[in-house]
């Protein structure tokens, strides 16, 4: 069972109250890329056996997206954070980091 | 106009905690920015309740403040007040980035009250509701069993239970069962 705390209302929200959105920090490939770029925007996904960045809806809550990072093997949660952001903020890398001393780190 | 009539007109069960559908209850939901003090105050000044912090519900008289996310509230009031009540809001929130919608015939209500209404709420949703957790004027947004539902705690302890109009009777009849004489957790 998963349990990530929502930033934006707080609240510690089971995984049955969430809806997950996938692999975070996509960048769009639209008209005037390659087909390869598409592709790979559209279906390469990353699926770490360890530190992952995903988005989630609090869907029977607050109804916002957010972000979580947290570890696919253990399902150590490092951090919640906000949607409204293209990269992992620094305070979210520190606290990979700390934990996973081994992360290669965000890409 | 016709007669308006709740979605289970009032039904009741007395199991280890009691269930009521509570009948008609004026529901106005508002999108705004929490940030603006135009709009905290249009809101206040309608309700006569202060404006609520995060998952909070603010109580006066008929009226009530509940807070369902960053930009989102619910006014509670009387049913046949609710549509001059939104529109009042609404005129006196003109200009600002807001939204007013009487959702009262959208809705459904139900009251629990009873020593044990966590034991038979516990059952039906995966949010803590222990006494630490989850306390009178809270408003918690979850799901119970299969069915989306807002549940908040008033000054007396008892909760009252709101969800979508189309899922009242599923509602009822999971709380009915959550609640069946017999069926206490024993915690
Ligand atoms: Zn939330």
């Amino acid at each position: 069972m998963l349990i990530l705390e929502c930033p934006y209302c707080g609240v510690a929200a089971d995984e049955t109250e969430l809806s997950p959105g996938g692999e975070a920090h996509l960048v769009r490939q639209g008209p005037g890329s390659s087909d390869q770029e598409l592709e790979s925007y559209l279906f390469g996904r990353k699926n770490p056996k360890g530190v992952h960045f995903e988005r989630w809806r609090h869907s029977y809550g607050c109804g916002k997206w957010f972000h979580a990072a947290r570890c696919t093997m253990t399902l150590e949660v490092f951090a919640t954070y906000s949607a409204q952001t293209p990269v992992p903020p620094k305070n979210v890398i520190n606290a990979i980091k700390a934990k996973r001393p081994d992360w290669e780190g965000w890409t | 106009m016709s007669e308006a009539i709740s979605v289970l007109n009032g039904a009741t069960f007395d199991g280890f905690v009691s269930i009521k559908e509570a009948g008609l209850r004026g529901m106005i939901s508002v999108r705004g920015d929490f940030a603006a003090a135009s709009f905290t105050k249009a809101v206040s000044a309608l309700t006569g309740a202060d404006f609520p912090a995060v998952n909070e519900a603010k109580f006066a008289g008929d009226y009530a403040i509940l807070w369902m996310s960053p930009d989102e509230l619910l006014i509670l009031c009387a049913y046949e007040n609710a549509q001059a009540d939104a529109d009042k809001l609404a005129a006196d929130l003109a200009g600002e980035h807001a939204l007013v919608a009487n959702v009262s015939d959208a809705r459904a209500l139900f009251a629990m009250s009873g020593e044990l209404l966590r034991e038979a709420l516990m059952k039906l949703t995966p949010a803590n509701v222990s006494e630490d957790a989850f306390k009178p004027g809270q408003v918690r947004r979850t799901r119970l069993a299969q069915a989306a539902a807002a549940v908040w705690m008033l000054e007396d302890g008892s909760v009252e239970i709101m969800c979508f109009r189309s899922v009242g009777d599923y509602m009822f009849k999971l709380l009915c069962n959550a609640a069946n004489p017999g069926a206490e957790l024993g915690l």
